[in-house]
Parts: C-alpha cells; structure tokens; sequence
C-alpha cells in the first residue's frame, strides 16, 4: 500500500472524483497552473484541463457564489478558500445561499459541494493564517463540516464528502499536511460521514479532539499512561453530523471526559460537546467535563505554542479529570 | 513634498532593510511568512513623500516599504518580525500584521482588500470632525476583484471622501497573473474610471512620478475634490513569500524579471541624481554604507530585545477580562 502524506492523499482523492465523474469542478485561487498554495491541487491542471481546474480571481464571495449556482444545475463544484481565515468574504454565500437551499426549495434543490480549506495553527501565519473556525460553520443548519487528521481518512473522507449529497466543508489541518503520513490504499474508498474512531482506549479518561490536535491527544494519554490512566482518545473526524453513539458510549464507560481544540473556549465546538454529554450521559459523568482549548484570544504569531492546547496543556487537565 | 534626494535616500532605506531582512531570513529567528517589497520601494516612497504626518495609510501584506515610507519606526518593525514585545504590534503580529498609530500606521491586515473600506470610513472621519487630513489605502492587482472594494470606492465618491486609493499592479497574485484572473482588454484603470473616480496610471517604478501624481491626488483630496484612484504599475523581484527569487517555479519568465529588473526603481532614481549632478558617485557610496550600517543596527537591536512573553490574555479587552481566563490555562 502506498505511503501518502495529507496533501498527496488529498490530491489523489481529488484527481480520483474528477477521472471518474465529470461534473467534479475544481476552482479557487491558485489551484490551477500553480497548484495551490500547499500544493494540494498539483497535476490536476495539467490532467484535467483549465476547464475543470478553474484559477479564480481573488473573490471568495465570488467564488463560492458560483459554486452554489453551478451546484444548482447539476455541477459538483470544489472550491478551495486558501486559508480558512479567507472564509469570510464568503459567509454570507455559505449561510445564506449554500446551507439553505434544499430547506427553502421543500428539499428540491441541494447545493451540493465541498468546500476544501486548509485550518489551524502551527505555522506562524499569526492572526489571519491560523484560525479554526468551524463552530460558526457547524451552528449554520445545513452544512456538514469535516476534519481529518491522517492521510487515510483525509482521501477516505473526502471522496465520502464529494459522494455526499448536502455541502460539506471540508477543514484540512495545514499543520500536518506534509507531518502526517500513512499508508492510504490505492482507487476509491470512502470513510463514512459521521463515524467517530476510537484510535487509542483506556477506561478512565474519554479524550474528544480532531484534525492536528489528535496527535497532542495521543502524546498526552501515552505520558498520563506512565501514571496509571488510561484514555479513550477519540478522533471526530466528521465534526457534523456527530457520531453521538461513539462520543457517549466511551463517556458512559469512563465517567470523565476532557474535549481539546485550538479554537478559543468560549461558544468553541467543545461547548456543543459539552452540552451533548450532560444531556445525554449526565449521570454516568463522575468528574466535571474539561475543555483543553485556544484562548479567548485572536490567535497570536510568537506566542502560538502558549496558545495551542498541546500535550503539555492536556496532560494535567487529564489527571485532573481523572482524579476529581 | 520631498526633495528628489530625499526620495532616493528613502528608496535605499526600504531596499537595504528588505534585503538585509532576506540575508537574515535563514537564520530562523524571523518566523513569521514574510513578503519582501523588493522591486516595488518607490509606490511606497513617491506616495508617503506626498502626505503629511497626520495623514493615515492602510495596507496590505507586503507593508514593510509603507510602514517605514509613512515614518514608521525601523528597530519596531524588525521587532515585529523577531516577534520580540517591543515590536510595534507587541509581537502578536509579525510581518504582515504592522500597526503604528502614532505615525498614521492604521495598519496592514493580509485579507486582500479588507483595509479598503476602513480607509474610506477613517476619510468619513476626518470630514465629519473637518480635520484636512487625507486617508491612502495600499493595495494590490487582486483587490479589485473583490466585491468590496467597489462598495468603497462607490461610498467615498458618494461623500467626496478625502481618500485616495492605491493599486499597486505588480501582475500577479500570488503566482497567478493578471491575465488568469481578469478580463483581457482592459485595464484596472479603466474599471476605476468607469466607476466614476478620478483615476490615473503611473509607471509606479518612477518615483518623481508616483510623488507627483499622489501629490495632485491628496491636495486635491484636501481641498474637498474627493477620492482619486492611482493605478501604479510595478513589479516584485523576489518570490510571493519568503526571502528567495522565483523563476524556478516557471509562472513567470527569466526574460519577464530580467526586463522588471531593468526597470528597478531605487536605480531609476539613482541614475536620474547622477545624470542631473546632484549627487556623485563617492556621495552614493557613503549614502549605501551610512544605510547599510544603521539598518544593521536596528536589526541587532531587534534581535537582542526580549522576546514576547506572558501577554497572551492581554489587550483582548480595554480593561476588563474574560470572566473563564482562571480556568483557561
């Protein structure tokens, strides 16, 4: 099987959709000659023809405005926002237009399409190349909102996306885009929207993270190991629709549950998980929820690795929840 | 308005802290994705002669050459790249995020087109509170082909702004040029005076030109004649982000750099002062080395200064703090 990082998995699913169907659209800024920013779109210019890998002005609005209308007559548009903290420009075309149509047409007309942009910290972009914004995406009824952390999932979830029948926005961690590597199988395959992976179990403490932060989460329970907890690390990778099941059955188990993003605390995803356990798992709960996260903060240049909830963060937040 | 001597001084000045910052750039120390002015120093220089302190500027990404053109403070802004507390964003920022009110800095933000419309609103400012002073919003090619730079430019007209808009048309956005991303046939000026505003093109790697064509715009911005819109055309030598040249990357030609190359304005300018006599060969020496000598020192003096530290829940807020930061940590 082939070793892949993220942004070769990525490219691989990408070129699998538009060989096999060719309503796949590709467009955005830079994604055709020069391949995208992070390279993550290389080739297909070159395969697929300027007709299908479409250069963009510089015009977010612009761009996802003509996704949903090319969705809406038949089309499978992927626009890439070159970096989340791009988004906005766009918003108004995200909640307004592509979130509501299938609701406001009596379900007539998806808009169907996946909106691929790179997320997160880590490379000292400082305050508009580092955000992860998905809670405002995930409170828009109507979006389907993804975050791989692996190369296998990152090919697996996206073909599932672009198969998928409602817009999904599809948030790749940039952070490890080239750091994270795995063995990815060759052809199309799909990982299911809405499954949750249990990718280390323990009985004690249930840890809840996705996308880059997975790795801190796997790096914090190996060291809390050496004192005697054990974790349930749990990857969301389809942050919505949840896979409740997994979220609740690991914290019916455990009794204790700390939640780690790098988006800041307050209205983070971490407060609907939060909300979401004590509603459904209260009286399993043995131990207050903790939340590992960014600050309440814009995101910081020099002082990201203070800001970013890394393993040194979640350990004593683990142990707390494990001892209270 | 400066002397013309004056204006090459100021062209030396950007050029030698931009290519001291990309000798230095390897070291490490300087983290934070960076975009050189190389090969664009005079839109900055020609523009900021013509403004006076009070006036404001607003940026985009590649703001070194306006942060500094605008009187910003040098050892500050290298700072800011060392990410050091003394920088002039306290070390939150790094390159592209420059802020200095106290020299009309408003800031440079990296969403293309996003300081635009703030330029507009600070020219509604002065004229409601009949303060003559003049708002100047750099910006790039791209920035036109986002919808709200035309709202600005619309809202500003509306009012008889005191504004005067800037499109630093250096080709390309990123790697991809002009020609990939806006109709042929026309250009950005002609888009600009189709609106309706002011608009002039300049070959913007002209110094003497850009200041006296952003001197005709800002008096007559002043005097209550409102916005103008000024196409610049110049060029960026080195690669989008980063300290290197780009050819290798094959989107734009050897043959294309080497032309810019030959149009470069801080040598444009020079050889105008030595042809007139205004200034002699071992006078250009002493300049360079005299520059060369103080850009190290404030680089030295960045490098060295404390490191941003233990302000991360600072100045989220006026005063007041969040009510969770106890349990944030």
């Amino acid at each position: 099987m082939p070793q892949m990082n993220m942004v070769q998995a990525i490219n691989d699913a990408l070129r699998i959709a538009m060989k096999r169907d060719d309503r796949v659209v590709v467009m955005g800024e830079d994604v055709g000659r020069v391949g995208g920013v992070f390279r993550v779109t290389a080739g297909l210019f070159d395969e697929f023809g300027d007709e299908r890998v479409i250069d963009t002005p510089l015009s977010e609005g612009g761009i996802i405005g003509a996704a949903a209308g090319m969705a809406l007559y038949g089309m499978v548009p992927i626009p890439e926002i070159q970096f989340s903290d791009f988004i906005w420009p766009a918003y108004d075309q995200i909640v307004s237009e592509v979130a509501k149509y299938r609701y406001r047409s009596g379900g007539e007309y998806p808009c169907k399409m996946v909106i691929r942009t790179p997320v997160g910290g880590g490379i000292r972009g400082g305050h508009y190349h580092s955000q992860h914004p998905e809670a405002q995406f995930i409170h828009v009824a109507g979006l389907k909102v993804v975050c791989p952390s692996n190369p296998y999932d990152a090919k697996g979830l996206l073909l599932a996306s672009i198969e998928d029948p409602d817009p999904v926005l599809f948030f790749e961690p940039k952070r490890i885009y080239r750091a994270a590597k795995g063995d990815v199988p060759e052809g199309a395959f799909t990982v299911d929207l809405e499954s949750a992976q249990v990718v280390r179990e323990g009985g004690d403490v249930t840890i809840v993270t996705y996308g880059a932060m997975l790795y801190e989460c796997l790096d914090a329970a190996e060291k809390v190991a050496g004192e005697g907890v054990e974790c349930d690390v749990i990857d969301l990778r389809t942050l919505w629709p949840i896979d409740v099941t997994t979220l609740t059955e690991s914290v019916k188990k455990t009794g204790r549950v700390v939640i780690v993003h790098e988006a800041p605390k307050t209205c983070g995803f971490g407060s609907e998980l939060v909300s979401l356990i004590c509603e459904k798992v209260f009286y399993h709960l043995q131990a207050p929820p903790k939340r590992v996260t960014g600050f309440d903060t814009p995101f910081p240049y020099t002082l990201e690795m203070e800001y970013l909830p890394l393993s040194h963060r979640i350990v004593p937040a683990v142990l707390e929840t494990a001892r209270a | 308005m400066k002397r013309d001597r004056e204006l090459l001084y100021d062209l030396l000045v950007v050029r030698s802290v931009e290519q001291e910052i990309a000798r230095r750039y390897s070291e490490q120390q300087m983290r934070c994705p960076t975009h050189l002015c190389i090969g664009q120093e005079a839109t900055a220089v020609g523009v900021c002669a013509a403004l006076r302190p009070e006036d404001v500027v607003f940026s985009g990404h590649r703001s070194h050459g306006h942060y500094l053109a605008k009187g910003g403070d040098l050892t500050a802004m290298l700072a800011e790249l060392y990410g050091r507390g003394s920088g002039c964003s306290a070390g939150k920022g790094g390159s592209m995020h420059l802020v200095d009110l106290s020299v009309g800095f408003l800031g440079a933000v990296p969403i293309v087109g996003s300081t635009i419309p703030m330029a507009v609103g600070a020219a509604l400012g002065f004229l409601l509170q009949k303060l003559p002073r003049v708002s100047v919003v750099f910006f790039g090619d791209a920035a036109v082909e986002e919808g709200v730079t035309w709202e600005s430019i619309d809202f500003a007209l509306l009012e008889r702004l005191p504004v005067v808009f800037v499109c630093e048309n250096n080709l390309y956005s990123v790697q991809t040029p002009l020609s990939a991303r806006q109709p042929a046939g026309r250009t950005i000026a002609q888009v600009a005076a189709g609106h309706g505003v002011e608009t002039e093109s300049v070959d913007g790697n002209d110094v003497f030109a850009v200041q006296r064509a952003a001197r005709a715009a800002v008096d007559r911005a002043r005097a209550g004649g409102g916005p103008t819109f000024l196409e610049l055309a110049t060029y960026r030598h080195l690669e989008h982000v980063g300290p290197n040249e780009d050819v290798s990357l094959g989107y734009r030609s050897a043959e294309e750099v080497e032309a810019w190359r030959a149009r470069c304005p801080v040598e444009h300018a020079t050889r105008v002062l030595l042809e007139r006599g205004e200034l002699d060969a071992s006078e250009l020496d002493e300049l360079r080395r005299r520059i060369l000598r103080d850009v190290r020192h404030a680089l030295e003096l960045a490098r060295d200064a404390p490191e941003a530290q233990g302000s991360l829940l600072s100045d989220v807020f006026a005063s007041t703090v969040s009510p969770i930061d106890g349990d944030q940590r």
